[in-house]
C-alpha cells in the first residue's frame, strides 16, 4: 500500500473503500470490547463464522467484531446490519438462528431483541432501547459499526475528513480559535479549557513541542477511554494529528495504562496501519506536517494519571508529581512545551473540526459544552457508558437510562469523579450535570465515573475504601499525602470496627482540611475528598458508628452477626457446605444454628439461602 | 531457569538510554513474570541508571514483582464498583481457599493473588482475571469451582 501524498489521494481512497462495500449487504457486528469478550465474544464469533460457512453465506454475509458499544450488563451484544437490529446476551448456540434469520426475509430472533422491563416488550433496533435511546452517542457514535483494527472501516464512517480539512482549509491559528469557541474543555477530570491551553503552547519559542495523550484512566469506576481507544483509536489518533498541526509538534505520545492490554493492541494497529497509509510519518499528505505517535504503557501507579507524574514515567522515571507552575504547556516532558490531553478530549477535535464550533456550543450548558460520557456502574441495572448532553440531570441518568436500582431497594448516593470526587446524596438527585454544579455540591466531574450505591452500602466504609485506595497509590514524597492518607485510613477502619469517637469526627474533618490545602498535587488535594462528602451528607452513618457502634447498612463486619431465622429455615444444607470455618450446626431437614464464635462474617450463607433465612443485624 | 540471562535480547528494541528503563523492564516483568535481581543490576550498567534508581522504579509500580510468581497470576479487582458489588468478600474467599493470609503465592507456586484497581470492567462487576482471561460477575459461592478450572496439571480437570 503506498503512502497517501496528497489530500485528493485520500478521498480517492475513502471513495474506493465506500464503493468496496455494498451498504445493503447483511453485515454481523458483535462487539468484542473487553467487557463483552469476558462474557463470551469470541466464542459467540467463532460460532457465528461457522454458521455463516455451513449455510454458504460467505459472500452474502459479513461478520465483524467491533469494539465496546458501552451495554456490558446485556454483553455480548451485536447488532445485524442494515437494519440494525441489536441482539443481546448473545451465545453460540444462538449463532445458527441468527444466520438463518439473514435468509429467512430478514425476521428477527425474538428472544435475543432487548426486552423493556417496564413494558415487557421487545424492541427491534438499538436507539429504541431505553439504555441507548436517551443518549446523544457523538464519540462513541461509530463504536458499533466499524471494525477498529481495519482503518479501510475508518474511513468509510467519514474518518480523517477533518484533518484533510485542516490540512486544505485552515491555518494553525484558526484551529485553536475554533477549539476556543467550541468551549471543549478537558475531559481528564479538571475540566480546563482546552483552547487555552493550546494557546499557551502555540506562544511557547522553546522547541521540541510534544504531545501527550493522557490514557491512564486510573480513576476505578471508570471505563471509557478503554472503549474508545479500544473500538475507535483512529479518532484519538486523527484528534492528535490535528493537535500536531495545530501546535507545531513532530512527537506524540500515547501513555496507555498497563491494565488495559487490548487497548494497546488496538493502537498498535491503528499507528502501524496509519504509518503505512502516511497518515503518520514525514510530510502527511504533503502539507509538510510530520508527526510520529509513540505507544507508552503505564506500570501499575494511579498517580501517573497526574501529568507532572505521567511526564516522570515518560521519562523513565518514578511517578511523582512536581509542584506547578511551571505547568507542563510551558516545561514539560524534557523541560520542553507539552500538551497533555485525556482520550476523550483528543476524539473531540476532530468532530468539532467536521461539525464546526457553534455546533458543539449549541449541546450542553452554558459552562459545560458538548457531551460528556459517564461509566454508570454500581448497584443499577443497566450498568454501562453512557454519552449524553452535559447538563442532564441525575435523576435522568439513574432512571432514565439506568434503569432504576436493582431488588426494588434504594438510592442512596451518586460517586462521581472517582478517588478525588465525592458522594452526592439522593436527594441531590436533580442536580445537573455540569462542571461547576458538581463542584459546589462537594463532588467533581472528574473522568466521568459515577458509581450508583444503596442502601446497603455504608459510606463510612465507602469512605475507608477510598482512602486506603490513595494511601496505597500515594507516591509518598508529600509529607501531607502520605501520612494524611495513612492516617485518615486508620481512623477510618476504626470507626468501621467500633472503636471510633466523636472526637474522630473532629479529627477527620480537620486532617481533610489540611491535606487539602498543604498537598503537592492534585492526589493529595482531593483526597479527602470523599472523607468530607460523606461527613457533610452522611453524618448520621458516622455517628451510629462511633455512638451507637451500629452500622446502619449492614456492612461492617465487627458490627454485625448472622443468624439463622428458624422458622424460615428449611434444612437444605446449602450453607452448611459454603462455610469454610463450619460455624454453621444443624442436622438436614432440621432448623440451623450459626455459631458466632466461629462465623467470620464472610456472608457465604447469605448468598446461597434460598429461603432467605440468613439474618443480618 | 537461569536468572544470568542476555540482556541483549530486551535491548533490541530500545537504545540503551535511561528513559527507557520501565519499558526494558516490562520486558523483563513479561516474560519472566518477575524481575529478577542479576537482571536489575545488569540493566543498571547497561543503561547508565543507578542501581538504586532501579530498584526504586522496579518497587514503585505496582506491574512489577521482585518476587517469583505462581504458574497462575489471578488478579482480583477491587475498583469501586467491584467493591461496592462485594469484591472484597471474594477476595477473603480466594484467600482462604489458597490458605493464604494475604494477597501473595501459595506455597507450591501454583497461584499468585493480586489485588488491582480497576481493569475497566465496571459492568460486569465483581471481575477476577486469571491470567489472560477475565472472568466476570464472581461471587465468593463461585470460587472454589474457578479455582478448580486451573487446578495442577496432573489432576484431571474438574467440570468447571
Amino acid at each position: 500500500m503506498p503512502k497517501l501524498q496528497s489530500v485528493e489521494e485520500l478521498e480517492a481512497l475513502r471513495t474506493a473503500c465506500r464503493e468496496r462495500r455494498d451498504p445493503q449487504r447483511p453485515c454481523l457486528t458483535l462487539c468484542a470490547g473487553s467487557g463483552c469478550t469476558a462474557s463470551g465474544a469470541h466464542d459467540v464469533l467463532r460460532a457465528l463464522r461457522r454458521a455463516v460457512e455451513r449455510q454458504g453465506l460467505q459472500e452474502a454475509v459479513e461478520v465483524k467484531s467491533t469494539g465496546c458499544h458501552g451495554f456490558c450488563a446485556k454483553g455480548p451484544v451485536m447488532i445485524v446490519w442494515p437494519e440494525g437490529i441489536f441482539y443481546n446476551r448473545v451465545t453460540p448456540p444462538d449463532a445458527a438462528d441468527i444466520v438463518a434469520s439473514i435468509s429467512n426475509g430478514r425476521r428477527p430472533v425474538e428472544r435475543l431483541l432487548y426486552r423493556d422491563p417496564v413494558t415487557g416488550e421487545r424492541v427491534l433496533r438499538e436507539d429504541e432501547v431505553p439504555f441507548y435511546r436517551r443518549q446523544r452517542r457523538i464519540l462513541f457514535a461509530n463504536n458499533g459499526r466499524i471494525d477498529p483494527k481495519q482503518i479501510e472501516d475508518y474511513l468509510r464512517v467519514g474518518g480523517y475528513t477533518a484533518l484533510r480539512r485542516v490540512l486544505a482549509a485552515l491555518t494553525p491559528e484558526q484551529v485553536v480559535e475554533g477549539v476556543k469557541r467550541s468551549g471543549l474543555r478537558g475531559r481528564g477530570g479538571a475540566g480546563f479549557p482546552t483552547g487555552v491551553k493550546w494557546e499557551v503552547i502555540r506562544q511557547q519559542k522553546a522547541t521540541p513541542k510534544y504531545i501527550i495523550c493522557n490514557a491512564d484512566e486510573g480513576d476505578p469506576g471508570a471505563f471509557m477511554d478503554r472503549s474508545l481507544l479500544e473500538g475507535n483509536p483512529h479518532s484519538v489518533l486523527e484528534g492528535m494529528m490535528i493537535g500536531a498541526y495545530a501546535l507545531g509538534v513532530g512527537k506524540g505520545f500515547i501513555y496507555v495504562r498497563a491494565e488495559y492490554p487490548l487497548a494497546v493492541q488496538h493502537l498498535r494497529v491503528a499507528i502501524a496501519q496509519a504509518e503505512e497509509y502516511g497518515l503518520l510519518g514525514d510530510n502527511i499528505l504533503g502539507s509538510g506536517l510530520s508527526f510520529r505517535v509513540r505507544l507508552v504503557q503505564g506500570a501499575g501507579a494511579f498517580v501517573c494519571g497526574e501529568e507532572t507524574a505521567l511526564i516522570a514515567s515518560v521519562e523513565g522515571r518514578v511517578g511523582e508529581p512536581q509542584p506547578r507552575p511551571p505547568f507542563p504547556a510551558e516545561k514539560g516532558l524534557w523541560g520542553k512545551p507539552t500538551v497533555i490531553n485525556n482520550v476523550k478530549t483528543w476524539a473531540s477535535v476532530p468532530v468539532i473540526v467536521n461539525r464546526g464550533a457553534d455546533w458543539y456550543t449549541s449541546i450542553g450548558t452554558e459552562r459545560s459544552k458538548g457531551t460528556m460520557v459517564f461509566s454508570l456502574v454500581g448497584k443499577i441495572n443497566n450498568t454501562g457508558l453512557v454519552e449524553v448532553p452535559m447538563g442532564i440531570t441525575l435523576r435522568e441518568m439513574i432512571y432514565g437510562i439506568g434503569g432504576g436500582i436493582p431488588n426494588g431497594n434504594q438510592l442512596k448516593a451518586v460517586q462521581i469523579g472517582g478517588p478525588s470526587g465525592g458522594c452526592i446524596p439522593a436527594s441531590l438527585i436533580d442536580l445537573p450535570t455540569d462542571y461547576e454544579e458538581l463542584t459546589q455540591a462537594g463532588s467533581m466531574m472528574g473522568s466521568g465515573g459515577m458509581v450508583v450505591m444503596d442502601e446497603t452500602t455504608c459510606m463510612v466504609d465507602v469512605a475507608r475504601y477510598f482512602m486506603e485506595f490513595l494511601e496505597e497509590e500515594s507516591c509518598g514524597k508529600c509529607f501531607p499525602c502520605r501520612k494524611g492518607t495513612q492516617r485518615l485510613r486508620q481512623i477510618l477502619t476504626r470507626i468501621s470496627q467500633g472503636q471510633g469517637s466523636e472526637d474522630d469526627l473532629q479529627l477527620l474533618d480537620d486532617m481533610s482540611w489540611m491535606m487539602r490545602e498543604t498537598s503537592l498535587c492534585g492526589l493529595g488535594q482531593t483526597a479527602a475528598n470523599p472523607v468530607l462528602t460523606t461527613l457533610r451528607y452522611f453524618r448520621d452513618e458516622y455517628l451510629a458508628h462511633v455512638r451507637e457502634k451500629r452500622c446502619p447498612a449492614k456492612v461492617c463486619r465487627e458490627l454485625i452477626t448472622y443468624s439463622i431465622e428458624p422458622t424460615l429455615c428449611d434444612g437444605c444444607h446449602a450453607c452448611v457446605r459454603v462455610c469454610t470455618t463450619d460455624a454453621i450446626l444443624g442436622e438436614k431437614k432440621e432448623a440451623h444454628t450459626i455459631d458466632t464464635g466461629k462465623c467470620i462474617k464472610c456472608g457465604a450463607c447469605l448468598e446461597v439461602c434460598q429461603p432467605q433465612a440468613v439474618l443480618v443485624s | 531457569m537461569s536468572e544470568t540471562l542476555n540482556l541483549d535480547e530486551f535491548l533490541r528494541d530500545w537504545p540503551e538510554r535511561a528513559e527507557n528503563l520501565i519499558p526494558v523492564l516490562q520486558e523483563i516483568q513479561a516474560q519472566f513474570h518477575y524481575l529478577p535481581e542479576p537482571v536489575l543490576r545488569e540493566a543498571a550498567q547497561r543503561l547508565d541508571v543507578p542501581l538504586t534508581e532501579v530498584f526504586h522504579v522496579a518497587t514503585f509500580y505496582n506491574c512489577f514483582s521482585l518476587e517469583p510468581v505462581g504458574r497462575h497470576l489471578v488478579q482480583i479487582c477491587l475498583g469501586t464498583a467491584c467493591h461496592v458489588r462485594g469484591a472484597p468478600r471474594v477476595l477473603d474467599r480466594l484467600l482462604r481457599e489458597l490458605n493464604l493470609g494475604a494477597p501473595g503465592t501459595t506455597r507450591d507456586y501454583e497461584f499468585t493473588v493480586r489485588t488491582v484497581r480497576c481493569v475497566g470492567c465496571c459492568g460486569l462487576a465483581p471481575v477476577v482475571r486469571v491470567n489472560n482471561t477475565t472472568h466476570p460477575h464472581l461471587t465468593q459461592t463461585k470460587v472454589r469451582s474457578l479455582l478448580k478450572k486451573y487446578g495442577p496439571e496432573e489432576k484431571a480437570p474438574a467440570a468447571g
